[in-house]
């Protein structure tokens, strides 16, 4: 009974494809001060993020950003400034109700070791009155969602867990109850390497479905750079340094404080933002191995390339066959030739296909679909000419956004030299 | 008489003092233990409060249990009350100091965790704090009832219950050929009585301590 009357706000319930997704959320001057330091530890923070926005808050430690964070569902109280979320005004909600309207993930996931994996995803659902049958099936349905078995995982402690089935499950519990906002403060900061990029992958095919406003944490610019739909790099006092999508900050970084904190090789970081399926891929002369000898005696002299790339039955690259190889090979295809050692998905990112092809010896590296048959080829030259066009591409548009922030500004400037001025430039 | 014939003979008597003097430790466990952690869970968020409930129940623990008793007799009157009330008084500090280490102690990211995701204060304290800081909490009943075992026995200067009764007989009759037999089937009662609780302490942490943090 108390289903009906819940489903309705709460969202619908079952397949995600039902979900509540994100809502919008602006700060408004905010601002803390704690009792007793002169200065204000988070100073008139003014921000607006879309609905459906994945946004990093990124910065050196200290600076602020998990206070200013915090500030979002309350569990720091602001000293002044407004929060609205989706138009609502929550600053002076109870915030209790907010935070269950709000995820929450935070480093090394915080699940209770007391309970279960599947009472503590239930959390939530049961505070705001869910239906016990259907916080089974949610919670069942999370587990799915974040890549847990949920026969395997639902009745284990968060201490039998490593420590990425552990953010997962964190990750679980913040979007048990369906909320439009998630926070998220350094959730991949105590995970090793490897499991902190499958975990960044995860987060983003997630993102790809639930379309959440998830507002993260980190002092990680390469996490930021991946994860982000923007990114706002902030210094102390939370100032907001600059906030834009990575590729502007990469390529135009708004001042010393901002190129230093990208770090050196920003082209490199760029390679990082754009995906094999976004340059062009070229295509190879292929034959199978099912092919008669004589047909790949033709392919290869006909070839221009001198090389020709061999396919096994189900169309995946085998080998790479050079003129030459089929001649000391006395003509047998099982001893010709050099193995595929790395293939690129369309998925991945310029970053990975320029790993595969410098160290492959012959500069590139073959494309592969889903399942991992042949799609094409990507070689140095293409690289290269993509990665120039992208920069060019970047700087023309990082120029047009940088012109019109100066006619804000100026705006505003002259706005503030007319009206009251008390207000610092962000 | 030697011993086992003085048992065989006062098997009735020894055993309704030896369950009077359970009972008694038993209920006053009880009032301790819901004091002690309702001391605990006002005290342990401040650093002060914390420190005053430890100094206070450690004070109180000083005095000597037959001067407290005698103190408690004129206010009070003989018999029960003065029993309860010092039990109770003696079994606080380790059950508070306790309460307060093991509430202090709940991982603060937790805390924060279960603030985050929309616990009321008292939610979090129930559903999270006080099961993290069962074990300790646990520890320091069983702690307290070893010591109440031994203080219960000083009641019966008071005409209090239990088997302190048995080994003051003995010891105003010392001399008397039963004398010894009666401080010694006392004194070994305790004994006994404090090993059972003990093992059903150690049942009822593995009952109650949830798997997920047993160690």
């Amino acid at each position: 009974m108390s289903e009906t009357s819940t489903s309705s706000s709460a969202g619908t319930s079952g397949a995600t494809s039902g979900a509540t997704s994100g809502a919008s959320i602006e700060l408004e001057n905010l601002t803390k001060r704690y009792p007793g330091s002169p200065q204000p530890a988070v100073d008139n923070v003014n921000m607006e993020i879309k609905a459906g926005e994945l946004v990093i808050f990124v910065g050196p430690s200290g600076c602020g950003k998990s206070t200013t964070l915090k500030m979002i569902n309350r569990l720091i109280e602001p000293t002044g400034g407004r929060i609205r979320i989706n138009g609502e005004d929550v600053t002076d909600m109870d915030p209790v109700k907010l935070r269950r309207k709000v995820g929450y993930a935070i480093q090394s996931a915080g699940l209770f070791p007391h309970m279960t994996v599947a009472q503590n995803i239930a959390l939530v659902p049961k505070m705001v009155g869910w239906s016990k049958s259907r916080i089974k099936s949610r919670v069942e349905e999370l587990l799915d969602l974040v890549g847990l078995d949920p026969g395997e995982f639902h009745g284990r402690y968060p201490r039998q867990l490593s420590g990425g089935q552990q953010q997962r499950v964190g990750v679980a519990r913040a979007l048990a109850a369906d909320p439009p906002v998630l926070l998220m403060d350094e959730p991949f900061g105590a995970v090793d390497p490897i499991t902190r990029d499958h975990l960044q992958d995860e987060l983003i095919r997630l993102q790809h479905e639930l379309h959440k406003t998830i507002v993260f944490v980190t002092h990680d610019f390469d996490e930021a750079i991946k994860l982000g739909d923007r990114i706002a790099v902030l210094r102390e006092r939370s100032h907001i340094a600059q906030f834009d999508t990575p590729e502007a900050i990469l390529t135009n970084p708004a001042d010393d404080f901002v190129s230093g904190f990208v770090g050196a090789g920003a082209a490199l970081k760029r390679l990082n933002l754009t995906r094999v399926r976004d340059v062009e891929i070229t295509d190879y002369p292929t034959v199978t191995v099912d092919d008669p000898l004589q047909e790949i005696f033709n392919k290869l002299r006909a070839s221009g390339t001198n090389e020709i790339l061999l396919l096994d039955k189900r169309g995946r690259p085998y080998k790479w066959l050079r003129r030459g190889d089929m001649m000391r090979a006395k003509g047998s295809l099982a001893r010709a030739g050099t193995l595929v050692h790395d293939t690129v998905t369309r998925d991945a990112t310029l970053r990975d296909a320029l790993e595969a092809v410098l160290t492959d010896n012959a500069g590139r590296v073959a494309v592969t679909g889903r399942r991992g048959e042949y799609d094409g080829v990507v070689d140095m030259e293409t690289l290269m000419n993509s990665v120039h066009e992208l920069l060019d591409a970047d700087r023309l548009e990082a120029m047009e956004h940088q012109h019109e922030l100066q006619e804000t500004r100026a705006t505003q400037t002259h706005a503030e030299q007319e009206g009251d001025g008390g207000e610092t430039r962000a | 008489m030697n011993f086992w014939e003085y048992l065989g003979n006062r098997h009735q008597q020894l055993l309704t003092d030896a369950y009077q003097h359970a009972s008694a430790v038993f209920q006053c466990m009880v009032v301790a233990t819901l004091i002690g952690v309702l001391i605990g869970v006002v005290t342990y968020r401040s650093d002060w409060a914390g420190n005053l409930a430890t100094t206070a129940t450690s004070t109180i623990l000083t005095i000597p249990s037959l001067a407290m008793i005698g103190l408690l007799i004129p206010i009070v009157g003989l018999g029960v009350p003065p029993t309860v009330i010092a039990l109770t008084l003696y079994g606080l500090l380790p059950i508070v100091r306790n309460a307060i280490v093991g509430l202090r102690g709940v991982d603060p990211s937790l805390v924060d965790a279960a603030t985050g995701i929309g616990m009321s204060r008292v939610m979090r304290l129930v559903r999270v704090e006080l099961p993290l800081a069962w074990p300790p909490i646990l520890t320091g009943i069983r702690v307290s009832t070893q010591m109440l075992m031994g203080i219960a026995a000083i009641a019966a200067y008071a005409s209090g219950p239990g088997l302190g009764n048995v080994i003051f007989r003995g010891l105003a009759s010392l001399g008397s050929k039963n004398a010894i037999n009666q401080v010694l089937a006392g004194t070994l009662g305790i004994i006994i009585l404090a090993l059972l609780f003990d093992a059903a302490y150690v049942l009822i942490g593995r009952l109650t301590i949830p798997r997920g943090i047993r160690v």
